[in-house]
């Protein structure tokens, strides 16, 4: 089986709501959350989607 | 000089006339090179060559001569797989790629017109024989207007009703009216997108077309169109930046979300409307003996 889609990072600014395989980046804010997630965006080319207002994910399509 | 020379030569340079009719370049910029050209015409030559001698061969009962146009077909089916080839290999590098099922299109049409030509250098060939040189140039004339007529198929606007519609963030979520598109995370992106993104909703005109419009292929053969045509506002390394066509679920209506660099309304509805039909992607559900029935 060929997986197709995967999650890269998590990025959050709520440790208590995520735990797992993927790495997880705690921010202390919004703001840094969204910066982070926009760095990672451009550097592992993949999309930024946001699962609530405190929890973005970087998906590979 | 052989009674048959004449004819023959007439044939040949029809049917080479032809396939130069044939090979266009247009918005779709294949095939655009010299080389690619100077290929098509070298086999359209031969295409008509074989076409051409059919009938003197025959006139001299030399029935075992049309073996040779099955090595002409298997010789055109190989250009439609070199043809496919050479776009596959080629879609990996587009901004927004065709799509094989344009692709298996392309390729579909250069095999046939190759057929088309055989037929033209034939019907020409034979009338030049039976009746004389005027009688061959006027179904020349005839046969160029129907190949004309053959090679174009039908196009979106005859299928669809195209309207503009506004793109707009629910959320996280990209919605076109109310088709939902995707999930945009990041603030500035979604700035990027309300600024540069535009959205169609294209409903379809028949219960035939839903299917049509449904296949993947002929949605991306509207995004490469219509991005080849406006521009992309798109880079390699951001993948949030993608044209998308999404279904509504409840009536068959399709949602296109673009990213033009050119921000022309009704230039970009024509182009929509343009987009050829792909024959791989028509389907005709109320053929079906079931719904013929009712």
């Amino acid at each position: 089986m060929n997986i197709e889609k995967a999650i890269l990072a998590v990025i959050t600014v709520n440790k208590t709501k995520v735990t797992g395989g993927a790495p997880i980046f705690l921010c202390e804010n919004k703001d840094e959350m969204e910066k982070v997630a926009a760095n990672l965006e451009a550097i592992i080319d993949g999309i930024s989607h946001a699962l609530s207002d405190e929890l973005y994910i970087i998906v590979k399509h | 000089m052989n009674e048959y020379i004449l004819p023959i030569a007439f044939g040949v340079t029809i049917g080479t006339i032809a396939r130069f009719i044939m090979l266009r370049t247009d918005y779709r910029q294949y095939p655009t090179y010299l080389h690619g050209k100077v290929i098509h015409l070298a086999l359209g030559f031969i295409a008509a060559a074989l076409g051409a001698v059919a009938i003197p061969a025959i006139m001299e009962k030399e029935f075992t001569a049309v073996t040779f146009l099955t090595i002409a077909a298997s010789q055109f089916r190989e250009v439609r797989n070199m043809e496919r080839n050479t776009l596959v290999e080629l879609d990996s590098y587009e901004l927004v790629p065709r799509g094989n099922t344009y692709i298996e299109g392309i390729a579909i049409a250069f095999e046939s017109r190759n057929y088309l030509v055989i037929f033209v250098a034939f019907v020409t060939t034979l009338t030049y024989i039976a009746l004389n040189w005027w009688g061959a140039i006027i179904v020349a004339i005839l046969s160029f207007l129907f190949i004309r007529r053959f090679m174009s198929g039908s196009t979106m606007k005859e299928i669809v009703d195209i309207e503009q519609k506004d793109v707009h963030f629910d959320g996280a979520g990209l919605y076109v009216d109310n088709i939902y598109i995707m999930n945009i995370g990041l603030p500035d992106r979604q700035k990027e997108i309300a600024q540069y993104g535009m959205g169609f909703v294209l409903t379809p005109k028949n219960f035939d077309v839903r299917s049509t419009i449904a296949n993947l292929g002929q949605r991306q053969a509207i995004l490469h169109d219509v991005s080849v045509s406006l521009g992309v506002f798109r880079d390699s390394g951001t993948p949030a930046l993608v044209p998308l066509i999404k279904r509504d679920l409840d009536d068959g209506r399709i949602g296109v979300f673009i990213l033009p660099q050119n921000q022309d309304v009704e230039k970009a509805k024509k182009i929509i409307g343009a987009v050829p039909v792909l024959e791989n992607a028509i389907r005709m559900p109320s053929e079906s003996k079931v719904s013929k029935k009712n």
